[in-house]
């Protein structure tokens, strides 16, 4: 951990305690690594919607590790199997430990049962990113939406996640709406559990 | 020696008072996921994958420098020991809260390593089991490139790369640093 002085080697990274997750790196660091991605990626495809699927599988291997290390960490060794309760998972705990806040709504859609929404004013992906025009709606929060299908899925909870722009009155930038869809299954199943 | 203690105390106030931070373990995850994407897309050609991190590097680098130089507020070093202090000291400190150790210098003073004793970028890695990823693949390659990147725009020509890693089963996480020459200021040819 850092601070302590050389730190002891592990023949297993399994047998490594696990630290609290409370250091820090600068957003810088984070800024750039990203912004690398997106660039390389961008190299990788010829398409946006093909772009924001490949940021999307990065974000899903995010996910899928946030899960299982918060379970560990925050929870005791359990995971949530409502859909509510691992909703707000995400919202409040998973938020925080990656962007050091909870996300600033969660939302049912109010045409859809199976939809939710994740609302972000300002989304760190989304911060130091300026789209061109001509590469119309593409939107890094897809990196996001990624962890969030990472996360869900791997919990039990099958969806489709998408990142979307929506212009709010008054401000010059677009707050990020993280709109879950779940699969058929996880509906009924909650219906079932009632 | 003075350099080595100013340099960590400015190290120390610009992470305190300067820098924005976010928490370690997005970045960890985050860059793990780019190795990963990377050994996908070149099918486990790692030598490869070692080359592409280094050219990310080289990009972060570029743009990282200025942000380092404005953070800092540090003028230029006076020779290539001081360099290496300010790299371990300030740079690696207010980017990723580490400070690595300068050490083995040549006696020509051209070439250092620093030691890892910690790295957040190798939190919770553990290389493939494939027989090859443990002799072929410096994880933490990108590294190399931010140095060369971000020394370039300073004017100076090295060369980074790294010798063992504790992924690999190593003792100690070390890059060796070379300096390969001082750019001179090109001036533009004779335009009066």
């Amino acid at each position: 951990m850092i601070g302590v002085g050389k730190a002891k080697q592990y023949a297993n990274v399994l047998d490594k305690p696990l630290g609290r997750g409370r250091q820090e790196v600068s957003l810088s660091a984070f800024a750039f690594l990203f912004s690398e991605v997106v660039q390389y990626n961008q190299t990788q495809v010829d398409n946006i919607a093909e772009l924001e699927r490949r940021l999307e599988d990065a974000g899903y291997a995010v996910g899928a590790r946030v899960l299982e290390l918060l379970c560990h960490r925050e929870k005791g060794n359990r995971r949530e199997t409502r859909l509510l309760g691992i909703l707000s998972f995400i919202h409040s705990t998973v938020w925080k430990v990656l962007f050091g806040k909870v996300a600033d709504s969660l939302e049912k859609g109010t045409e859809h049962e199976d939809e939710y929404m994740i609302s972000e004013k300002e989304l760190l992906v989304n911060r130091f990113i300026s789209v061109p025009k001509d590469m119309g709606a593409f939107n890094c929060g897809a990196f996001v939406a990624g962890i969030v299908r990472g996360v869900l899925d791997n919990a039990g909870f099958p969806a489709v996640v998408t990142a979307h722009f929506v212009p709010i009155e008054g401000q010059q930038r677009p707050r990020t709406t993280i709109l879950i869809k779940f699969a058929e299954e996880v509906i009924h199943r909650e219906a079932r559990l009632g | 020696m003075a350099t080595s203690q100013k340099a960590a105390r400015l190290g120390e106030e610009v992470w305190k008072t300067r820098v924005d931070k976010v928490n370690a373990e997005l970045v960890t995850l985050t860059y793990g996921t780019i190795v990963s994407q990377l050994c996908a897309d070149y099918d486990n050609d790692y030598a490869q994958v070692n080359q592409q991190l280094d050219k990310m590097g080289y990009n972060i680098g570029m743009r990282l420098i200025e942000d380092f130089l404005a953070k800092s507020n540090t003028g230029r070093c006076g020779n290539f020991r001081d360099t290496a202090e300010m790299i371990s000291k300030v740079g690696f400190k207010i980017f990723l809260n580490i400070t690595p150790t300068v050490t083995n210098w040549t006696a020509d003073n051209k070439q250092f390593s620093l030691l890892f004793d910690e790295n957040p970028l190798a939190d919770f890695v553990e290389l493939p089991d494939d027989g090859r990823a443990q002799d072929e693949l410096w994880f933490s390659n990108i590294f190399c490139g931010i140095l060369r990147g971000a020394l370039e725009m300073v004017q100076m020509s090295i060369e980074a790369r790294f010798v063992s890693d504790v992924l690999r089963g190593n003792d100690v996480t070390e890059m060796r640093v070379t300096l390969i020459r001082y750019i001179e200021d090109e001036m533009p040819p004779d335009d009066e």
